[in-house]
């Protein structure tokens, strides 16, 4: 009877999906959808915790007052984007305890892109352009998807992002004019974090296991690869108007498609920068803990003021 | 290990004064004074509020989705609650 009415429940669930819907956190959902809803969200707020670290690293040696507050601005947008998500992730019943805990023990995943080191200023330049171009391009696709708290985290996401990618351009636009050290400073690092930048979207349809799934539920509305192409055509066009080279030689436009070609991404890095052997894996998870321990004393401390505050209000 | 996480409260923004407030999200706070600090540093980085609330979670009760039907049924015959149930021959109402 059971089996039978969940059965009933999900058919039903289907439809509503199918009708467009927007899935709520007290309406009855698959546990399926539900914990693949709590992987991609949990990763997806990690990626911006531990997006924070590769640039904190250059809020101290920023080349002006105005770069400066410009990234700590940024990288304290990154920090609400967690906090959106993780809020988000906990109205389908994880606690925020659980998620900060597998992040700290490593447990969880996150972008494999904050694990690529931040060797020069023009880095700060590469991953505003590419990478929050990247995750614009994601996320404005997630702003349509069927669960409502993680579509509305997405929709008031894009429109910080869009400050990010276009601060990020202006840095590259900016070393591109000068001398021919800072242009080969800003190549340099557009070379580093193309490639990278390119695996953001995930691996391949024919090798992305939950794809079907997740577009089935209206989750994802396009493919990795969909997603991608759109970033590199919007891309390509960016890096010619400021004389930056992508590290592609099969790069080229094909006017029957309308899209610009690739050459062929190097799954083994990807995989292997998942697994924990990128450049930057151990020092990331360090920081992170780090942080979190240095940080102890202020929330004990808090505590025991709102403690002691409780108390007396209690009393009078 | 984290100990004792921080109470959940529910965060509502009003964008300028005369506007209603509308839910923005939720952020964990030890009291409301933090919360409301918190809340200004996640919800309104760019003035996108004039003023805000926050209320602890657990004291939100919400309806339930699944008897929304019965629940909201009472309203769905009692169409004379809207002007355009009556007939006012040849008058202009604007």
């Amino acid at each position: 009877m059971e089996s039978h009415s969940e059965q009933e429940k999900e058919k039903q669930f289907n439809e509503r999906i199918d009708r467009g819907d927007i899935i709520e956190p007290k309406d009855w959902m698959p546990e399926r959808y539900r914990k693949q809803l709590i992987r991609i969200m949990g990763q997806h707020a990690h990626s911006e915790i531990v997006g924070m670290l590769p640039e904190g690293n250059w809020i101290t040696r920023a080349p002006s007052l105005r770069r400066k507050a410009v990234l700590l601005a940024k990288v304290q947008d990154e920090a609400g984007h967690g906090l959106y998500i993780y809020s988000g992730t906990e109205t389908l019943g994880v606690s925020r305890d659980q998620m900060n805990q597998e992040l700290l023990s490593g447990k969880a995943k996150y972008s494999s892109i904050f694990n690529y080191p931040t060797l020069s200023w023009a880095d700060m330049g590469a991953i505003g352009w590419l990478v929050d171009g990247a995750a614009i391009v994601n996320q404005t696709a997630l702003a349509k998807c069927s669960y409502g708290p993680y579509a509305r985290a997405m929709i008031r996401i894009c429109k910080e992002e869009n400050f990010h990618h276009k601060q990020g351009y202006e840095i590259l636009a900016t070393l591109m004019t000068g001398t021919p050290e800072q242009k080969a400073m800003a190549q340099d690092a557009v070379d580093r974090f193309w490639w990278p930048s390119l695996m953001m979207f995930g691996p391949s349809d024919k090798d992305s296991p939950n794809t079907a799934e997740l577009m089935r539920w209206k989750v994802k509305k396009y493919t990795n690869d969909d997603l991608r192409q759109r970033f590199i055509d919007r891309t390509v066009p960016q890096a010619e108007n400021i004389g930056l080279k992508l590290p592609d030689d099969k790069l080229k436009w094909n006017p029957d498609t309308m899209h610009y070609e690739h050459g062929e991404i190097n799954w083994d890095e990807f995989y292997n920068v998942i697994k924990g052997n990128g450049i930057c894996n151990h020092q990331r998870l360090k920081a992170r803990n780090d942080a979190h321990d240095k940080g102890a004393w202020v929330r004990e401390a808090a505590n025991a003021y709102a403690g002691k505050h409780a108390e007396k209000t209690m009393a009078a | 290990m984290i100990k004792n996480e921080w109470p959940l409260w529910e965060v509502f923004t009003q964008k300028r004064s005369g506007a209603p407030f509308e839910h923005a999200g939720s952020v964990h706070a030890p009291d409301k004074e933090m919360a409301l600090q918190n809340a200004r540093d996640v919800y309104s980085r760019r003035n996108e509020a004039s003023c805000l609330w926050v209320v602890l979670s657990e004291y939100i009760t919400s309806s339930s989705p699944e008897d929304a039907e019965a629940f909201f049924e009472p309203s769905n015959d009692k169409i004379y609650r809207h002007p355009n149930f009556y007939k006012t021959p040849g008058a202009t109402f604007e």
